[in-house]
């Protein structure tokens, strides 16, 4: 019989205010092997701990239920206190009678009743308790970080300036990211380019750093500290170590109409082709879908032009396996589609555009090198409409639209007026706002420059309607403070579309077992405390693939998450969960139900000898667990047909147990 | 009190939430019959919302709508102003008493002048 003690947790007057805490030790005293009982008013504070310390050494506990907040907050803590008072550490239980009882109930007869239901729950599952031992995990000192934009890059650098080796992986050819498109960055207005440019050079030079461009992680297995990444290197038919990156092919190549996806599709390039000039690494890249050579075997011009050699048509998608002790996730955002939103007409009219389009036509590296021109006809455009919260804000439709503020957008667009009134004085230029939202350093004082400096017309209200006709767009508008329906003529109208996760996050999130949210962004392990650690041991979060964010704050994120990364790197040995599975082999009966479902690979079969009641021998397959690998999640146990499955801390009997103390 | 009645009975009605309702002037931004309304779509949820409704029930642009839908379509957050208008249109007519229609006279109102939401709101009056 175990020797428990319940120490009841006023919270101040979070429990106290709805909970009588004196009636609910109370009636814990006479619970069975309850030897103590007694309340606090802070459980957590060092002089609640003391009374812990002090009851488990005189009355001899030999297990503790602390009635408090949720285990999330406090479990750590007293399965410290109970250590530093010899007891083992998972003697522990937690009865919730905060979260789950005293802030949803509203009176005290009933937050009591149910406050003392919890105790006994956990008085029963303490009563089957065993005293458990966690064992330790080596660690891989080497991290993935997938994703090379801006966040990935940032990430990297500052875990291999720590001294540890880091692996960049690419879907693209070149790392840079959204970054390397955009023109200027806000509020300072420096060029992203020379910002950026620095920083993927560093990357390049970086003997700790290696980079998978063009390549994607197909798979992840393993846990914390251990993680088996395969990586799958796409075939770019150029040999990425021969390649001089002089360009000589890009030039020749006489595919010559294939949309450029660097400038959004605004100009074309070859089917041979460096995304931009500064791209890292600089090597060429063969589009398989638009090369005539590989689609009908004649052609071979590069080939022949390249001095080094380089061109090699025969290349296969090439997977390779690595180790790491640590993933970062930075696979960063997308704008929406404008497809669904027929009222801009997007798709009616080349002079409605995105504003991440409108950043390539204000950059000297565009379609336009630099000049402003409409890509309907090259003329210069004298009055633009800039339309904000399209899709962003938008509740209305899942398809169309997402709910959440994309953050980013009236910061930008503040910026593309400005530039526009600097650059181009004879252009009026419209902003369409519902709310303008500035907050950070130096942002709203931006805002009003644009306005009250640079002469950008800021109305609020929402454009209805964009009607092409003739070479102008009819817009049709709110101006909400004015209480007027507006009509503009207006030759070019960008529209801030919202930004959504990258598409391959989701199957990543699903090869992780990382959590998302309901809008794909990566949730984190807790949205104040724990903000760049996805739930997830060992897998953190860096940048847009979070929630939307600019460049400064994925900065500063991309340094936190390094940091934990470091952190992480630098242990030797991690201490491994001991609530794990097990299972008894005498009632295993080797039907593989837990393997397939174990989402960690962490149930393997080994065949083994028994004796039978006969005195013969029998060979049978049963299971056995990877105790390093397993997370403790318990599917097995649920679907293990003959109960042989078990999860040490949360057993079977032990759930029983506490689901009849709260039937009782 | 009587018009906190009037407001919960038009929304009850309606269907529509006009807490939602964000203020970006998008119905209003988009409403052709714009130019016809002393009140315009964004002002009809807020007044309902703030049931400041008797103007509105006094006014002809009640009868301007054209309940083409323009604004429940692209409003962003599915607030659908012309539910709200038509709602407040029925509370007019149910006010009014006795003066419910004939079946047998409803064909011979009917003509090609008349607009749809006219014929919509008659056969609201039969049926009532």
């Amino acid at each position: 019989m175990q020797r428990i003690g319940v120490f009841v947790c006023w919270c101040g007057s979070n429990i106290a205010g709805t909970v009588d805490v004196q009636a609910v030790a109370e009636a814990l005293k006479t619970e069975p092997g309850v030897v103590f009982s007694t309340n606090y008013q802070y459980m957590c504070s060092q002089a609640g701990q003391d009374i812990m310390k002090q009851a488990i050494k005189e009355h001899n506990l030999t297990g503790v239920v602390v009635c408090s907040c949720s285990p999330r907050m406090h479990e750590t803590t007293f399965r410290k206190t109970a250590a530093a008072a010899g007891l083992n550490p998972y003697m522990v239980e937690i009865a919730n009678i905060r979260e789950q009882c005293s802030w949803v109930h509203k009176d005290m007869p009933t937050g009591t009743e149910k406050a003392i239901i919890l105790g006994k729950a956990a008085i029963a599952k303490v009563n089957l308790n065993t005293p458990l031992t966690p064992g330790e995990s080596p660690v891989t000192k080497r991290a993935l970080v997938i994703g090379g934009g801006i966040a990935g890059i940032q990430t990297a650098l500052d875990i291999a300036d720590a001294g540890f080796e880091v692996d960049i992986v690419e879907k693209k050819p070149t790392i840079g990211g959204k970054m390397a498109q955009i023109d200027k960055t806000f509020p300072t207005l420096d060029c992203a380019a020379c910002i950026l440019t620095p920083k993927m050079v560093d990357v390049a030079q970086n003997e700790k750093i290696r980079i998978f461009s063009y390549a994607e992680v197909t798979d992840v297995k393993g846990f914390v500290g251990n993680f088996t990444a395969t990586i799958k290197k796409k075939a770019r038919y150029v040999k990425e170590d021969v390649c001089t990156g002089c360009g000589i092919c890009t030039e020749k190549c006489p595919q010559k109409k294939v949309p450029n996806e660097f400038n959004l599709g605004m100009d074309n390039r070859r089917a041979v082709y460096i995304p931009f000039a500064q791209a890292v690494p600089k090597v060429a890249t063969i589009d398989p879908d638009h090369c005539t050579m590989l689609k009908t075997g004649k052609c071979g011009v590069c080939a022949k032009v390249c001095t080094a050699g380089a061109i090699d048509y025969t290349q296969k998608d090439e997977f390779i396996e690595e180790n790491y002790g640590a993933i970062v996730v930075a696979t960063g955002y997308n704008p929406i589609s404008m497809d669904k939103f027929d009222e801009f007409a997007y798709n009616q009219s080349k002079d409605v555009i995105t504003s991440l389009e409108y950043e390539r036509l204000m950059n000297a590296a565009g379609p336009t090198a630099g000049k402003l021109l409409r890509p309907s006809d090259g003329k210069h455009p004298h009055t633009i409409v800039f339309v904000q919260c399209v899709g962003s804000r938008c509740s209305a439709c899942d398809e169309k639209g997402k709910e959440y503020c994309s953050k980013i957008c009236c910061m930008y667009t503040a910026k593309h007026a400005m530039l526009t009134r600097d650059k181009y004085p004879d252009t009026d230029v419209y902003v369409f706002y519902i709310d303008v939202r500035t907050p950070g350093k130096s942002f709203d004082e931006f805002y009003r420059r644009a306005v009250e400096d640079y002469g950008v017309h800021y109305i609020k209200g929402m454009v209805g309607k964009v009607m092409p006709e003739g070479d102008q767009l009819k817009v049709r508008a709110s101006d909400l403070l004015a209480n007027k329906q507006i009509n503009i003529d207006a030759d070019l109208v960008v529209l801030a579309a919202a930004i959504e996760p990258d598409k391959s996050a989701r199957p990543l999130a699903t090869m992780l077992t990382a959590s998302m949210d309901t809008n794909d962004f990566f949730t984190e392990a807790h949205p104040k405390l724990r903000p760049v650690e996805s739930p997830t041991a060992g897998v953190f979060l860096s940048g847009a693939c979070q929630g939307p964010r600019d460049i400064p704050e994925t900065v500063a994120q991309a340094g936190a998450a390094a940091s934990k990364v470091i952190g992480l790197l630098a242990k030797d040995k991690l201490t491994c969960n001991p609530c794990v599975a097990s299972s008894n082999e005498i009632m295993c009966n080797g039907c593989s139900s837990c393997a397939n479902v174990c989402p960690y690979g962490a149930i393997t079969y080994v065949e083994k000898e028994f004796r039978q009641p006969d005195r013969t021998t029998l060979v049978r397959r049963v299971a056995s667990v990877n105790e390093a690998v397993c997370q403790g999640c318990g599917c097995c146990t649920v679907v293990c047909p003959s109960g042989a499955m078990d999860l040490k801390g949360f057993a079977n009997n032990q759930i029983m147990s506490e689901v009849d103390a709260i039937c009782k | 009190m009587e018009n906190k009645n009037l407001r919960e009975e038009i929304i009850r009605r309606s269907g529509v939430n006009p807490l939602k309702c964000m203020r970006c002037g998008k119905c209003s931004g988009t409403c052709p019959a714009y130019d016809e309304m002393e009140y315009h779509p964004h002002q009809f949820v807020y007044m309902v919302e703030t049931g400041d409704i008797e103007p509105l029930m006094n006014s002809k642009s009640l009868y301007k709508c054209l309940t083409c839908f323009a604004c429940v379509d692209r409003c962003p957050r599915g607030v659908e102003p012309a539910k709200l208008i038509e709602s407040v249109r029925l509370s007019v007519i149910r006010q009014q008493g006795n003066n419910h229609l004939n079946t047998d006279t409803i064909p011979d109102i009917i003509d090609e002048e008349m607009p749809q939401q006219a014929i919509v709101t008659a056969l609201r009056k039969y049926n009532k």
